[in-house]
Protein backbone atom coordinates (compact mmCIF):
# COMPACT_ATOMS: atom_id res chain seq x y z
CA UNK A 1 0.00 0.00 0.00
CA UNK A 2 3.15 2.50 0.85
CA UNK A 3 4.61 3.56 -2.69
CA UNK A 4 7.93 4.82 -2.80
CA UNK A 5 6.51 8.42 -2.90
CA UNK A 6 5.30 8.54 0.51
CA UNK A 7 8.85 8.67 1.73
CA UNK A 8 8.91 12.01 0.66
CA UNK A 9 5.11 13.17 1.43
CA UNK A 10 4.21 14.23 5.06
CA UNK A 11 1.32 12.76 6.70
CA UNK A 12 -1.75 15.20 7.57
CA UNK A 13 -4.33 13.11 8.37
CA UNK A 14 -4.51 9.90 10.25
CA UNK A 15 -7.46 7.45 10.61
CA UNK A 16 -7.03 4.39 12.90
CA UNK A 17 -9.83 2.02 13.07
CA UNK A 18 -12.96 4.82 13.22
CA UNK A 19 -16.17 4.03 13.62
CA UNK A 20 -18.81 7.00 12.93
CA UNK A 21 -22.53 7.54 13.77
CA UNK A 22 -24.57 8.76 16.47
CA UNK A 23 -25.91 7.46 19.58
CA UNK A 24 -27.95 5.20 18.41
CA UNK A 25 -26.15 3.87 15.39
CA UNK A 26 -22.85 3.54 13.61
CA UNK A 27 -23.10 4.47 9.62
CA UNK A 28 -19.88 3.23 8.63
CA UNK A 29 -16.42 1.58 10.35
CA UNK A 30 -13.63 -0.01 10.43
CA UNK A 31 -11.88 3.16 8.57
CA UNK A 32 -8.43 2.85 8.29
CA UNK A 33 -6.43 5.26 5.92
CA UNK A 34 -3.94 8.44 5.73
CA UNK A 35 -4.02 11.45 3.48
CA UNK A 36 -0.26 12.52 3.04
CA UNK A 37 -0.02 16.09 1.86
CA UNK A 38 -0.07 16.36 -1.79
CA UNK A 39 -2.23 13.22 -2.53
CA UNK A 40 -5.12 13.43 -4.87
CA UNK A 41 -7.48 11.06 -2.49
CA UNK A 42 -10.98 10.45 -3.94
CA UNK A 43 -14.01 8.94 -1.75
CA UNK A 44 -16.23 6.52 -3.43
CA UNK A 45 -19.48 5.43 -2.18
CA UNK A 46 -22.83 5.11 -3.06
CA UNK A 47 -25.61 7.18 -1.22
CA UNK A 48 -25.88 6.60 2.20
CA UNK A 49 -22.74 4.75 2.57
CA UNK A 50 -21.25 7.36 5.44
CA UNK A 51 -19.82 9.75 2.70
CA UNK A 52 -21.16 12.75 4.78
CA UNK A 53 -20.42 11.56 8.01
CA UNK A 54 -16.69 10.97 7.12
CA UNK A 55 -16.37 14.38 5.60
CA UNK A 56 -18.06 16.33 9.11
CA UNK A 57 -15.12 13.96 11.18
CA UNK A 58 -12.42 14.87 8.71
CA UNK A 59 -13.78 18.78 9.51
CA UNK A 60 -13.67 17.75 12.92
CA UNK A 61 -17.19 18.58 13.54
CA UNK A 62 -18.40 15.46 14.65
CA UNK A 63 -16.26 13.19 16.89
CA UNK A 64 -15.76 9.76 15.92
CA UNK A 65 -17.70 7.32 18.00
CA UNK A 66 -14.59 4.67 18.04
CA UNK A 67 -10.73 4.39 16.99
CA UNK A 68 -8.72 7.59 16.16
CA UNK A 69 -8.99 10.46 13.58
CA UNK A 70 -5.99 12.70 14.18
CA UNK A 71 -4.41 15.87 11.98
CA UNK A 72 -0.74 15.43 11.98
CA UNK A 73 2.80 17.13 11.70
CA UNK A 74 1.08 20.95 12.62
CA UNK A 75 -1.77 20.33 10.21
CA UNK A 76 -5.22 20.93 11.98
CA UNK A 77 -9.18 20.02 10.77
CA UNK A 78 -9.46 24.32 10.72
CA UNK A 79 -6.62 24.47 7.74
CA UNK A 80 -9.21 22.30 5.07
CA UNK A 81 -10.82 24.66 2.70
CA UNK A 82 -13.97 22.78 2.26
CA UNK A 83 -16.35 22.76 -0.58
CA UNK A 84 -19.72 21.98 0.10
CA UNK A 85 -22.35 20.67 -2.39
CA UNK A 86 -24.57 23.73 -2.86
CA UNK A 87 -27.81 24.84 -0.90
CA UNK A 88 -31.09 25.81 -2.56
CA UNK A 89 -30.31 29.41 -0.51
CA UNK A 90 -27.06 30.19 -2.33
CA UNK A 91 -28.32 29.27 -5.81
CA UNK A 92 -30.74 32.68 -5.35
CA UNK A 93 -28.02 34.42 -3.04
CA UNK A 94 -27.00 38.34 -3.79
CA UNK A 95 -23.75 38.52 -3.60
CA UNK A 96 -21.13 39.27 -5.55
CA UNK A 97 -18.84 37.55 -6.56
CA UNK A 98 -15.66 39.43 -4.75
CA UNK A 99 -17.80 39.59 -1.24
CA UNK A 100 -17.78 35.71 -1.09
CA UNK A 101 -13.98 34.82 -2.18
CA UNK A 102 -13.18 37.16 0.60
CA UNK A 103 -15.12 35.52 3.19
CA UNK A 104 -12.79 32.18 2.91
CA UNK A 105 -10.20 34.85 4.72
CA UNK A 106 -12.83 34.97 7.42
CA UNK A 107 -11.25 33.00 10.10
CA UNK A 108 -7.93 34.85 9.28
CA UNK A 109 -9.40 38.02 10.77
CA UNK A 110 -10.46 36.32 14.45
CA UNK A 111 -11.70 38.88 16.49
CA UNK A 112 -10.87 42.08 14.19
CA UNK A 113 -14.67 42.93 12.43
CA UNK A 114 -13.14 44.27 8.74
CA UNK A 115 -10.56 42.54 6.05
CA UNK A 116 -7.46 43.89 5.96
CA UNK A 117 -5.26 44.76 2.94
CA UNK A 118 -3.55 41.68 2.80
CA UNK A 119 -6.72 39.51 2.64
CA UNK A 120 -8.28 41.55 0.21
CA UNK A 121 -5.04 41.01 -2.12
CA UNK A 122 -4.93 37.04 -1.73
CA UNK A 123 -8.93 37.03 -2.48
CA UNK A 124 -7.63 38.79 -5.99
CA UNK A 125 -4.87 36.91 -6.27
CA UNK A 126 -7.24 33.15 -5.89
CA UNK A 127 -9.66 35.01 -8.17
CA UNK A 128 -7.16 35.67 -10.67
CA UNK A 129 -5.42 32.08 -9.94
CA UNK A 130 -8.73 30.39 -11.01
CA UNK A 131 -9.83 32.84 -13.69
CA UNK A 132 -12.96 34.60 -12.56
CA UNK A 133 -11.08 37.98 -11.75
CA UNK A 134 -13.25 39.42 -14.56
CA UNK A 135 -16.47 38.27 -12.33
CA UNK A 136 -15.29 39.61 -9.31
CA UNK A 137 -18.61 42.35 -9.42
CA UNK A 138 -21.15 40.21 -10.88
CA UNK A 139 -23.39 38.85 -8.74
CA UNK A 140 -23.51 35.04 -7.52
CA UNK A 141 -26.95 34.17 -8.76
CA UNK A 142 -26.27 35.39 -12.26
CA UNK A 143 -23.57 32.98 -12.93
CA UNK A 144 -23.44 29.60 -14.48
CA UNK A 145 -23.06 26.35 -12.08
CA UNK A 146 -19.14 26.27 -13.55
CA UNK A 147 -18.29 29.56 -12.87
CA UNK A 148 -19.89 29.21 -9.08
CA UNK A 149 -18.15 26.28 -8.38
CA UNK A 150 -14.96 28.29 -9.29
CA UNK A 151 -16.21 31.31 -7.14
CA UNK A 152 -16.62 28.88 -4.13
CA UNK A 153 -13.14 27.11 -5.05
CA UNK A 154 -11.21 30.30 -4.91
CA UNK A 155 -12.76 31.17 -1.40
CA UNK A 156 -11.26 27.64 -0.57
CA UNK A 157 -8.26 28.96 -1.31
CA UNK A 158 -8.51 31.50 0.65
CA UNK A 159 -8.89 29.38 3.71
CA UNK A 160 -6.12 27.42 2.97
CA UNK A 161 -2.79 26.20 0.84
CA UNK A 162 -2.64 22.67 2.29
CA UNK A 163 -5.67 20.58 1.61
CA UNK A 164 -9.26 20.86 -0.18
CA UNK A 165 -12.32 19.07 0.57
CA UNK A 166 -14.46 19.08 -2.26
CA UNK A 167 -18.14 17.15 -1.58
CA UNK A 168 -19.51 15.73 -4.98
CA UNK A 169 -18.63 19.05 -7.32
CA UNK A 170 -19.32 18.37 -10.44
CA UNK A 171 -23.01 17.47 -9.61
CA UNK A 172 -25.75 19.19 -12.04
CA UNK A 173 -22.92 20.81 -14.35
CA UNK A 174 -22.71 19.82 -18.17
CA UNK A 175 -20.13 17.55 -18.92
CA UNK A 176 -17.80 20.07 -20.68
CA UNK A 177 -18.00 22.42 -17.26
CA UNK A 178 -17.37 19.21 -15.32
CA UNK A 179 -14.12 18.48 -17.54
CA UNK A 180 -12.75 22.06 -16.51
CA UNK A 181 -13.59 21.95 -13.05
CA UNK A 182 -11.81 18.51 -12.89
CA UNK A 183 -8.53 19.56 -15.00
CA UNK A 184 -8.53 22.81 -12.49
CA UNK A 185 -8.72 20.90 -9.21
CA UNK A 186 -5.95 18.44 -10.68
CA UNK A 187 -3.63 21.72 -11.42
CA UNK A 188 -4.12 22.86 -8.12
CA UNK A 189 -3.01 19.34 -6.67
CA UNK A 190 0.14 19.60 -8.67
CA UNK A 191 0.52 23.13 -7.18
CA UNK A 192 0.95 20.60 -3.73
CA UNK A 193 -2.39 21.26 -2.17
CA UNK A 194 -3.95 18.18 -0.89
CA UNK A 195 -7.21 16.46 -2.85
CA UNK A 196 -10.08 15.28 -0.73
CA UNK A 197 -12.90 14.76 -3.44
CA UNK A 198 -16.44 12.96 -2.17
CA UNK A 199 -17.43 11.53 -5.78
CA UNK A 200 -19.82 9.02 -7.24
CA UNK A 201 -18.36 9.38 -10.46
CA UNK A 202 -15.95 6.46 -10.87
CA UNK A 203 -14.31 6.80 -14.36
CA UNK A 204 -12.87 10.71 -13.14
CA UNK A 205 -11.72 9.06 -9.63
CA UNK A 206 -9.68 6.68 -11.47
CA UNK A 207 -8.67 8.79 -14.02
CA UNK A 208 -7.54 11.93 -11.70
CA UNK A 209 -6.54 10.65 -8.40
CA UNK A 210 -4.02 9.11 -6.52
CA UNK A 211 -5.72 7.31 -4.11
CA UNK A 212 -9.21 5.60 -3.80
CA UNK A 213 -11.02 5.13 -0.48
CA UNK A 214 -13.96 2.94 -1.51
CA UNK A 215 -16.54 2.79 1.69
CA UNK A 216 -20.39 1.00 2.57
CA UNK A 217 -21.48 0.76 5.89
CA UNK A 218 -18.10 -0.02 6.32
CA UNK A 219 -14.11 0.62 4.38
CA UNK A 220 -13.71 -1.53 1.27
CA UNK A 221 -10.32 -0.69 0.00
CA UNK A 222 -8.07 2.14 0.71
CA UNK A 223 -4.64 2.18 -1.60
CA UNK A 224 -3.19 3.73 -4.63
CA UNK A 225 -5.27 4.20 -7.57
CA UNK A 226 -3.15 1.22 -9.69
CA UNK A 227 -4.07 -1.69 -6.71
CA UNK A 228 -7.80 -0.19 -6.52
CA UNK A 229 -8.01 -0.80 -10.53
CA UNK A 230 -6.96 -4.59 -9.82
CA UNK A 231 -8.69 -5.46 -6.48
CA UNK A 232 -11.80 -6.96 -6.76
CA UNK A 233 -14.13 -4.83 -5.41
CA UNK A 234 -12.46 -1.63 -7.58
CA UNK A 235 -12.94 -4.64 -11.09
CA UNK A 236 -16.88 -5.50 -10.34
CA UNK A 237 -17.95 -1.51 -9.10
CA UNK A 238 -16.55 -0.21 -12.74
CA UNK A 239 -18.33 -2.94 -14.12
CA UNK A 240 -21.67 -2.18 -12.69
CA UNK A 241 -21.15 1.49 -13.24
CA UNK A 242 -19.90 0.82 -17.04
CA UNK A 243 -23.47 -1.50 -17.26
CA UNK A 244 -24.75 1.63 -15.74
CA UNK A 245 -23.94 3.70 -17.89
CA UNK A 246 -23.73 1.72 -21.32
CA UNK B 1 -49.25 72.32 0.47
CA UNK B 2 -48.94 75.11 2.36
CA UNK B 3 -51.17 74.13 4.80
CA UNK B 4 -50.29 70.20 5.17
CA UNK B 5 -46.65 71.99 5.94
CA UNK B 6 -47.98 74.10 8.93
CA UNK B 7 -50.47 70.77 9.67
CA UNK B 8 -47.12 69.03 9.84
CA UNK B 9 -45.42 71.53 11.64
CA UNK B 10 -47.74 71.66 14.41
CA UNK B 11 -48.27 68.50 15.01
CA UNK B 12 -43.89 67.81 15.28
CA UNK B 13 -44.40 70.21 17.90
CA UNK B 14 -45.53 67.85 20.03
CA UNK B 15 -43.24 65.81 21.62
CA UNK B 16 -45.05 62.46 21.34
CA UNK B 17 -45.45 62.58 17.65
CA UNK B 18 -41.19 63.45 17.60
CA UNK B 19 -40.76 60.40 19.84
CA UNK B 20 -42.76 58.06 17.57
CA UNK B 21 -41.28 59.64 14.86
CA UNK B 22 -37.54 59.13 15.88
CA UNK B 23 -38.86 55.38 17.08
CA UNK B 24 -40.47 54.19 14.35
CA UNK B 25 -37.11 55.23 11.89
CA UNK B 26 -34.99 53.66 14.82
CA UNK B 27 -36.86 50.25 14.83
CA UNK B 28 -37.48 50.82 10.50
CA UNK B 29 -33.58 50.47 10.24
CA UNK B 30 -32.64 47.47 12.68
CA UNK B 31 -35.47 45.27 11.48
CA UNK B 32 -34.40 45.93 8.00
CA UNK B 33 -30.74 45.39 8.30
CA UNK B 34 -32.00 41.57 9.91
CA UNK B 35 -34.47 41.22 7.48
CA UNK B 36 -31.71 40.56 4.52
CA UNK B 37 -30.62 37.55 6.87
CA UNK B 38 -33.64 36.62 7.81
CA UNK B 39 -35.45 36.32 4.67
CA UNK B 40 -32.00 34.64 3.23
CA UNK B 41 -31.85 32.18 5.42
CA UNK B 42 -35.58 31.18 4.76
CA UNK B 43 -36.54 32.38 7.94
CA UNK B 44 -39.14 34.96 7.11
CA UNK B 45 -41.93 33.87 9.54
CA UNK B 46 -40.07 34.28 12.40
CA UNK B 47 -40.87 37.48 12.74
CA UNK B 48 -44.50 36.19 12.88
CA UNK B 49 -43.95 33.21 14.77
CA UNK B 50 -41.94 35.53 17.62
CA UNK B 51 -44.64 38.62 17.84
CA UNK B 52 -47.34 36.21 18.14
CA UNK B 53 -45.33 34.87 21.45
CA UNK B 54 -44.94 38.34 22.55
CA UNK B 55 -48.60 38.94 22.42
CA UNK B 56 -49.16 35.57 24.48
CA UNK B 57 -46.10 37.26 26.85
CA UNK B 58 -47.75 40.50 27.11
CA UNK B 59 -51.42 39.22 27.56
CA UNK B 60 -49.82 37.30 30.22
CA UNK B 61 -48.09 39.92 31.71
CA UNK B 62 -51.27 42.64 31.90
CA UNK B 63 -52.95 39.25 33.51
CA UNK B 64 -50.64 39.09 36.26
CA UNK B 65 -50.78 43.06 36.90
CA UNK B 66 -47.14 43.69 35.98
CA UNK B 67 -46.83 47.47 35.54
CA UNK B 68 -43.88 46.97 33.60
CA UNK B 69 -44.64 44.21 30.95
CA UNK B 70 -41.37 44.36 29.00
CA UNK B 71 -39.41 42.41 31.94
CA UNK B 72 -41.58 39.37 30.85
CA UNK B 73 -41.91 39.88 26.73
CA UNK B 74 -38.57 40.12 26.80
CA UNK B 75 -37.17 37.14 28.21
CA UNK B 76 -40.34 34.92 26.80
CA UNK B 77 -39.56 36.59 23.04
CA UNK B 78 -35.85 35.48 23.23
CA UNK B 79 -36.45 32.26 24.91
CA UNK B 80 -38.81 31.44 21.72
CA UNK B 81 -36.80 33.14 18.90
CA UNK B 82 -33.59 30.83 20.69
CA UNK B 83 -35.83 27.42 20.21
CA UNK B 84 -37.25 28.32 16.56
CA UNK B 85 -33.88 28.97 15.13
CA UNK B 86 -32.58 25.90 17.29
CA UNK B 87 -34.96 23.32 15.42
CA UNK B 88 -33.56 23.94 11.92
CA UNK B 89 -30.91 21.88 13.19
CA UNK B 90 -32.94 19.82 15.26
CA UNK B 91 -35.59 17.81 12.55
CA UNK B 92 -37.75 16.39 15.29
CA UNK B 93 -40.67 19.42 14.11
CA UNK B 94 -39.50 20.91 10.46
CA UNK B 95 -38.77 24.45 11.40
CA UNK B 96 -41.81 25.96 9.15
CA UNK B 97 -43.95 23.74 11.66
CA UNK B 98 -42.55 24.63 14.68
CA UNK B 99 -42.96 28.43 14.08
CA UNK B 100 -46.41 28.48 12.37
CA UNK B 101 -47.25 26.06 15.92
CA UNK B 102 -46.22 28.64 18.27
CA UNK B 103 -47.18 31.27 16.28
CA UNK B 104 -50.69 30.19 16.37
CA UNK B 105 -50.82 28.79 19.91
CA UNK B 106 -49.49 31.46 21.38
CA UNK B 107 -52.04 33.75 19.73
CA UNK B 108 -55.01 32.07 20.79
CA UNK B 109 -53.25 31.56 24.53
CA UNK B 110 -53.17 34.97 24.68
CA UNK B 111 -56.71 36.20 23.39
CA UNK B 112 -57.98 33.64 25.54
CA UNK B 113 -55.97 35.17 28.48
CA UNK B 114 -57.17 38.69 27.90
CA UNK B 115 -60.63 37.31 28.02
CA UNK B 116 -60.90 35.44 30.55
CA UNK B 117 -59.22 37.83 32.80
CA UNK B 118 -59.99 41.15 31.57
CA UNK B 119 -57.77 44.39 32.73
CA UNK B 120 -59.84 47.19 31.12
CA UNK B 121 -63.76 47.03 29.81
CA UNK B 122 -62.84 47.13 26.00
CA UNK B 123 -61.35 44.20 25.33
CA UNK B 124 -61.35 44.05 21.50
CA UNK B 125 -59.80 47.78 21.36
CA UNK B 126 -57.43 46.06 23.58
CA UNK B 127 -55.89 43.44 21.80
CA UNK B 128 -56.92 45.17 18.35
CA UNK B 129 -53.78 47.85 18.88
CA UNK B 130 -51.82 44.79 20.39
CA UNK B 131 -52.43 43.28 16.90
CA UNK B 132 -52.25 46.17 14.78
CA UNK B 133 -50.04 48.69 17.01
CA UNK B 134 -52.59 51.63 16.22
CA UNK B 135 -52.59 54.36 18.39
CA UNK B 136 -50.01 52.89 20.85
CA UNK B 137 -47.03 54.59 19.22
CA UNK B 138 -48.29 58.07 20.28
CA UNK B 139 -48.43 57.01 23.77
CA UNK B 140 -45.11 56.44 24.33
CA UNK B 141 -42.97 57.37 27.30
CA UNK B 142 -39.82 59.13 27.60
CA UNK B 143 -38.50 55.77 28.92
CA UNK B 144 -39.67 53.39 25.86
CA UNK B 145 -37.70 56.41 23.72
CA UNK B 146 -34.43 56.26 25.54
CA UNK B 147 -34.83 52.32 25.42
CA UNK B 148 -35.62 52.24 21.78
CA UNK B 149 -32.73 54.65 20.95
CA UNK B 150 -30.46 52.53 23.28
CA UNK B 151 -31.52 49.15 21.58
CA UNK B 152 -30.98 50.18 18.01
CA UNK B 153 -27.50 51.67 18.83
CA UNK B 154 -26.81 48.21 20.11
CA UNK B 155 -27.91 46.53 17.14
CA UNK B 156 -26.74 48.42 14.63
CA UNK B 157 -23.12 48.37 16.32
CA UNK B 158 -23.12 44.56 16.68
CA UNK B 159 -24.51 44.18 12.87
CA UNK B 160 -21.65 46.06 11.46
CA UNK B 161 -19.12 44.91 13.82
CA UNK B 162 -20.28 41.46 12.81
CA UNK B 163 -21.39 41.81 9.31
CA UNK B 164 -18.81 39.73 7.56
CA UNK B 165 -19.49 36.68 9.88
CA UNK B 166 -22.84 37.39 9.44
CA UNK B 167 -22.45 37.39 6.04
CA UNK B 168 -20.30 34.59 5.74
CA UNK B 169 -23.05 32.07 8.20
CA UNK B 170 -26.04 33.26 6.26
CA UNK B 171 -24.46 32.25 3.16
CA UNK B 172 -22.88 29.07 3.93
CA UNK B 173 -23.49 27.66 6.83
CA UNK B 174 -20.76 24.38 6.61
CA UNK B 175 -18.22 26.41 5.04
CA UNK B 176 -18.08 28.58 8.29
CA UNK B 177 -18.14 25.96 10.57
CA UNK B 178 -15.57 23.79 8.68
CA UNK B 179 -12.93 27.09 9.01
CA UNK B 180 -13.60 27.06 12.55
CA UNK B 181 -16.24 29.78 12.66
CA UNK B 182 -18.60 29.54 15.43
CA UNK B 183 -21.92 29.51 13.68
CA UNK B 184 -23.99 28.37 16.37
CA UNK B 185 -22.63 31.39 18.38
CA UNK B 186 -23.89 33.88 15.51
CA UNK B 187 -27.20 32.53 14.94
CA UNK B 188 -27.78 32.43 18.56
CA UNK B 189 -26.96 36.32 18.45
CA UNK B 190 -29.10 36.84 15.44
CA UNK B 191 -32.33 35.24 17.46
CA UNK B 192 -31.17 37.59 20.15
CA UNK B 193 -31.24 40.39 18.19
CA UNK B 194 -34.50 39.40 16.24
CA UNK B 195 -36.08 39.21 19.46
CA UNK B 196 -35.57 42.89 20.77
CA UNK B 197 -36.53 44.46 17.60
CA UNK B 198 -40.00 42.44 17.42
CA UNK B 199 -40.39 43.33 20.73
CA UNK B 200 -39.90 46.70 20.24
CA UNK B 201 -41.35 47.02 17.38
CA UNK B 202 -44.35 46.06 18.37
CA UNK B 203 -45.39 49.27 19.72
CA UNK B 204 -44.59 50.68 16.29
CA UNK B 205 -47.00 48.38 13.61
CA UNK B 206 -48.35 45.81 16.23
CA UNK B 207 -47.77 42.07 16.21
CA UNK B 208 -49.48 40.86 13.01
CA UNK B 209 -47.50 43.50 10.75
CA UNK B 210 -43.82 43.15 12.00
CA UNK B 211 -43.49 40.45 9.22
CA UNK B 212 -43.85 43.02 7.13
CA UNK B 213 -41.16 45.58 8.45
CA UNK B 214 -38.27 42.34 8.10
CA UNK B 215 -39.60 41.03 4.88
CA UNK B 216 -40.69 44.05 2.75
CA UNK B 217 -37.53 46.03 2.30
CA UNK B 218 -35.61 43.22 2.76
CA UNK B 219 -37.20 41.18 -0.92
CA UNK B 220 -37.19 44.89 -2.70
CA UNK B 221 -33.48 45.52 -2.78
CA UNK B 222 -32.63 41.97 -3.16
CA UNK B 223 -34.84 42.58 -6.92
CA UNK B 224 -32.23 45.25 -7.66
CA UNK B 225 -28.70 44.94 -6.10
CA UNK B 226 -26.43 42.39 -6.89
CA UNK B 227 -24.09 42.40 -3.71
CA UNK B 228 -25.38 41.67 0.15
CA UNK B 229 -23.92 45.01 1.06
CA UNK B 230 -25.82 47.34 -1.63
CA UNK B 231 -28.97 44.47 -0.56
CA UNK B 232 -28.33 45.24 2.99
CA UNK B 233 -27.78 49.44 2.57
CA UNK B 234 -30.91 49.26 -0.36
CA UNK B 235 -32.86 47.77 2.41
CA UNK B 236 -32.19 50.08 5.41
CA UNK B 237 -32.94 53.82 3.30
CA UNK B 238 -36.07 52.16 2.09
CA UNK B 239 -37.05 50.70 5.40
CA UNK B 240 -35.85 54.08 6.79
CA UNK B 241 -37.93 56.06 3.77
CA UNK B 242 -41.03 53.66 4.39
CA UNK B 243 -41.36 54.29 7.91
CA UNK B 244 -40.93 58.07 7.71
CA UNK B 245 -43.60 58.68 5.00
CA UNK B 246 -45.99 56.06 6.53
CA UNK B 247 -45.64 57.96 10.05
CA UNK B 248 -46.43 61.28 8.31
CA UNK B 249 -49.32 59.95 5.84
CA UNK B 250 -50.91 58.26 8.87
CA UNK B 251 -50.56 62.07 10.66
CA UNK B 252 -52.06 63.44 8.02
CA UNK B 253 -54.78 61.61 6.90
CA UNK B 254 -55.75 60.17 9.67
CA UNK B 255 -54.91 56.48 9.27
CA UNK B 256 -53.66 53.52 11.68
CA UNK B 257 -49.60 54.14 11.49
CA UNK B 258 -48.79 50.57 11.28
CA UNK B 259 -50.57 49.43 8.24
CA UNK B 260 -49.91 52.85 6.53
CA UNK B 261 -46.49 51.67 7.06
CA UNK B 262 -46.22 48.78 5.32
CA UNK B 263 -48.67 49.80 2.33
CA UNK B 264 -45.70 52.56 1.64
CA UNK B 265 -43.57 48.95 1.98
CA UNK B 266 -45.60 47.25 -0.43
CA UNK B 267 -45.91 50.59 -2.60
CA UNK B 268 -41.99 50.59 -2.57
CA UNK B 269 -41.94 46.61 -3.35
CA UNK B 270 -44.25 46.70 -6.79
CA UNK B 271 -42.03 49.66 -7.72
CA UNK B 272 -38.62 47.80 -7.93
CA UNK B 273 -40.24 44.76 -8.82
CA UNK B 274 -41.39 46.62 -12.03
CA UNK B 275 -38.08 48.36 -12.36
CA UNK B 276 -36.05 44.94 -12.13
CA UNK B 277 -38.88 43.22 -14.76
CA UNK B 278 -37.89 46.09 -17.13
CA UNK B 279 -33.92 45.68 -16.41
CA UNK B 280 -33.99 41.74 -16.99
CA UNK B 281 -32.31 41.55 -13.53
CA UNK B 282 -35.80 39.65 -12.18
CA UNK B 283 -34.96 36.25 -10.73
CA UNK B 284 -38.45 35.04 -9.08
Amino acid sequence: MNDASQVFRKEQIICKNAALGYEDGIVTENLDFTVNSGDYLCILGENGSGKSTLIKALLGLKPQVKGDISWVNGFSSKEIGYLPQQTPVQKDFPASVREIVLSGCLSKTGFRPFYNAKEKTLAAENMARLGISDLAGRCYRDLSGGQQQRVLLARALCATEKMLLLDEPVTGLDPHAQNDLYELISDLNKEGITIIMVSHDISSAVKYASHILHIAKKQLFFGTKEDYLNSKIGKSFIETEAEENA
Amino acid sequence: MPEIISKLQLYFSYPFVRNAFIVGVLIAICSSLLGVTLVLKRFSFIGDGLSHVAFGAMAVASVVGLTNNMALVLPITILAAILLLRTGQNTKIKGDAAVAMISVGTLAVGYMLMNLFPTSSNISSDVCSTLFGSTLILTLTSFDVWLCIIMAVIVITMFIVFYNKIFSVTFDESFSKATGINSDAYNLLIAIITAFIIVLAMNLVGSLLISALIIFPALSAMRLFKSFRGVIICSAIISVICAAVGIIISILASTPVGSTIVSADITVFFIFWIISAFTGRSRA
